[in-house]
């Protein structure tokens, strides 16, 4: 076992491109699922919405990227309200079917054939679409730090990335403690306690849908950027569930707490992996138990499992406050 | 004298071979035109063509009986024919499906240009639209049917217990993988389904009930964080299906290919009748079960209030286990008739998930008829709904109806006129 290898791994994925774009996706969760107590299971959606938007633009449009980022935040918005019209005035589990159904609904038509010439079908959109982007790159030479090692163009936008999620951060934080804040979170303990105070509930959710929906689009263009290209399959609702997993972890309805999730996600994430790996290479795990190939599926089943024992036994997650959190669907 | 003589020995092979590549095709000069013929030779009548041309010509003719069809030119110049494909008759098929367009450049009016020619192959059946619609309403049936024995337990265990159960498909698939692993062992399929059904039962129903689900609500954990639960839970049991029986899709070693009954315009296997009439079979059992049954009576008690159920005398956990385990039956039931109709895979369930929930949003949550009601109505909606959108777009279609549905009526189509915000 080489325990050196494990590590370099475990603590590249937690500073990590993967890191960033969870972290992203999991603070637009907070502002729904932590703040507001809006069940969005749909939060894959947004993220598909940004990067398609951007990729689909810039390649099949010669848009430029900026522009791009603009509409990518413009359709997040867009898709908030579609949620939300219908649902924000039903009880919290029918936003949570109608979120899910839309994130589906957005990946198949993504998939579909018939609008391959838009959307590249189930190959997505491959193309040089973050040009723009990386001209900026003030890094020519790209980072070789220990083991860390990153091109020019990954560290760009790592640099960039996390600095989203300090903006990010930052924002919430400002957010929470205005008035504003503090009638979401009202919203969360005691609708109906908010409303006979004269405030209009149904705005202030909406409000809030749609800051976490464009948060959830920002996750989207990292997403995008990174990998210079698109793919439907990659925004099913498994990302969704992850991000759960992660504002869970970390600890619901903290400032914080999607940030130390995301790190925390990917480095255990990638370090049982590693494990796993290995442990099957030299032979610790006999084959007839565990092949290479299923060490991908023994991942998914301890994030299900995670998932589970953490809502069970420390719900807050691990910097959570149990207070902050009287989450029950049924008045 | 020799050379005369080859000269027309190769002119006769030529006339020959032209009439043999086109048997009839005698096309006068000043017009274009050709035969069309099915692979085995026979002419195909009724084939449209469209004809476009110099001077801004557009015409369209069609083959007559003999197959043949010409169309008369007034000038020399190029000339483009396109053959619409959807006039070829059902099971004929361009053997180049993207060539539908051929160009023909006509030089002197005077002498007959060659003819135009599609070769064709076998290709898709195609049906009326009457008789389609026909065998799409069967297919919708049995696909709302498979639905319907699911949602009745997902809708009930929401009543009881306001549980949404992200893990339900996997119950299905729990049906329908211990079938085919019970199958494999060497069990006939009968008996392999009936002990799945105990499995499913067992495990499923009494076992996830006992060791999961009670333990939470008498620690009084919140319906989202169960939520939450069941969503790790799903995800869990899917992956742990996809490690022990991997990933491709299975049949049964019984009834896998199954010749199908024709009956007029409509085909369909046995296997699946019988599969359809028992779901049918439990759905009635479980309604009358709910209506009559003190023990249905109660879960219904509980559903209304659980509070007052339980005050009036009503063991609400007995009510719930029993739900739990109905639950189970039915939706392992399901995963069999699943497995039989199109394969077993560990993420049959979780792709049926959305539609129950549809088909559960769509009756009214929490009511068990108005489920079986929602369950038929998605079930027809998907597949007659290929009638007019692409067939991998048939969810789509179905998840936009339940957003419009939850637009115009919330409490769903059975589901009592009550404030749900």
């Amino acid at each position: 076992m080489d325990w050196t290898f494990i590590f370099q791994q475990a603590i590249s994925a937690g500073i990590g491109v993967n890191a960033i774009i969870f972290a992203l996706a999991a603070i637009g969760l907070n502002m729904h699922f932590g703040y507001t107590g809006l069940l969005n299971f749909g939060q894959a959606g947004f993220l598909a919405v940004g990067a398609y938007t951007v990729a689909v633009l810039v390649v099949n449009f010669d848009v430029s990227i900026w522009l791009a980022f603009l509409a990518g935040i413009g359709s997040a918005v867009v898709l908030a309200l579609l949620l939300g019209i219908p649902t924000l005035r039903l009880r919290a589990d029918y936003l949570a079917i109608v979120t899910i159904a839309t994130a589906e609904i957005i990946r198949q038509v993504a998939r579909s054939v018939s609008l391959r010439e838009y959307f590249g079908g189930s190959d997505g959109i491959t193309g040089k679409f973050g040009k723009d982007f990386f001209d900026l790159n003030p890094f020519p030479n790209g980072l070789s730090l220990a083991f860390l090692r990153y091109t020019p163009n990954d560290l760009w936008v790592v640099v960039v990335g996390w600095a989203l999620v300090v903006i990010f951060v930052f924002l919430t934080f400002l957010i929470m403690r205005s008035p504003w804040g503090r009638v979401i979170k009202a919203i969360r303990e005691d609708e109906e306690a908010v409303r006979s105070l004269g405030k209009n509930v149904y705005f202030y959710k909406m409000q809030s849908l749609i800051l976490g929906g464009v948060v959830g689009a920002f996750a989207g263009f990292v997403y995008a950027i990174s990998r210079q290209s698109v793919q439907p399959d990659n925004y099913s609702t498994a990302l969704t569930f992850f991000a759960y997993a992660v504002l869970i972890l970390g600890g619901a309805a903290r400032v914080l707490g999607p940030v130390a999730g995301s790190i925390i996600f990917w480095f255990l994430l990638v370090f049982v992996e590693q494990v796993l790996r290995q442990a099957v290479a030299n032979d610790l795990i006999p084959n007839w138990l565990m092949t290479p190939n299923q060490v991908g599926q023994v991942r998914f089943m301890l994030v299900g499992l995670g998932l589970m024992l953490l809502m069970i036994y420390r719900p807050q997650g691990i910097f959570g406050d149990k207070k902050e959190l009287a989450l029950d669907a049924r008045a | 004298m020799l050379l005369r003589r080859g000269l027309l020995t190769a002119g006769l092979l030529a006339l020959t071979s032209m009439l043999l590549l086109a048997p009839s095709a005698a096309l006068e000069p000043g017009s274009i035109g050709g035969q069309m013929t099915d692979e085995a030779g026979a002419p195909i009548a009724g084939v449209e063509f469209l004809i476009t041309g110099p001077n801004e010509l557009e015409a369209e003719t069609q083959s007559d009986a003999a197959g043949n069809w010409a169309f008369k030119i007034e000038s020399a110049g190029q000339y483009f024919v396109t053959i619409n494909s959807e006039s070829l008759p059902s099971g004929v098929g361009l053997t180049e499906p993207d060539k539908v367009t051929r160009s023909i450049v006509v030089f002197k009016l005077e002498t007959a240009p060659p003819p135009v020619r599609f070769l064709t192959g076998p290709g898709p059946e195609r049906t009326s639209n009457l008789d389609r619609a026909m065998q799409l309403t069967l297919d919708g049936l049995i696909l709302g049917v498979t639905i319907g024995l699911a949602a009745v337990g997902l809708s009930l265990i929401f009543g009881t217990t306001g549980l949404t159960n992200f893990a339900h498909g996997e119950l299905l698939t729990l049906g329908g993988m211990v079938t085919y692993f019970f199958n494999k062992l060497g069990l006939h399929l009968i008996p392999a389904a009936l002990l799945a059904l105990v499995f499913a039962v067992v495990v499923g129903g009494f076992l996830q009930d006992r060791y999961l689900w009670k333990p939470l609500r008498r620690r009084g954990t919140g319906l989202i964080a169960m939520l939450v639960v069941s969503i790790g839970l799903g995800l869990f049991i899917r992956y742990l299906f996809l490690y022990v029986f991997g990933g491709s899709k299975q049949q049964y070693l019984q009834y896998s290919g199954q010749a199908g009954w024709q009956i007029g315009p409509l085909s369909l296997t046995p296997k699946a009748t019988i599969g359809i009439l028992i779901g049918i079979g439990l759905i009635g059992l479980t309604i009358a079960w709910l209506l009559k049954s003190q023990m249905g009576k109660a879960s219904r008690a509980v559903a209304d209030n659980p509070s007052l159920a339980a005050a009036s005398g009503i063991d609400v956990e007995r009510v719930i286990m029993m739900v739990w385990i109905l639950g189970a039956f039915l939706a392992g039931y399901g995963g069999i008739m699943m497995g039989l109709n199109q394969g077993v895979q560990f993420i049959m369930g979780s792709d049926v998930l959305l539609l129950i929930f549809a088909a559960v949003t769509l009756g009214g949550l929490g009511t068990a008829y108005g489920a079986i009601i929602g369950s038929l109505i998605v079930g027809l909606f998907i597949q007659l709904s290929t009638l007019f959108i692409p067939t991998e777009l048939k969810y789509v279609g179905a998840l936009v109806v339940l957003i419009v549905i939850l637009l115009v009526r919330p409490q769903g189509i059975m589901g009592r006129r009550e404030r749900v915000g």
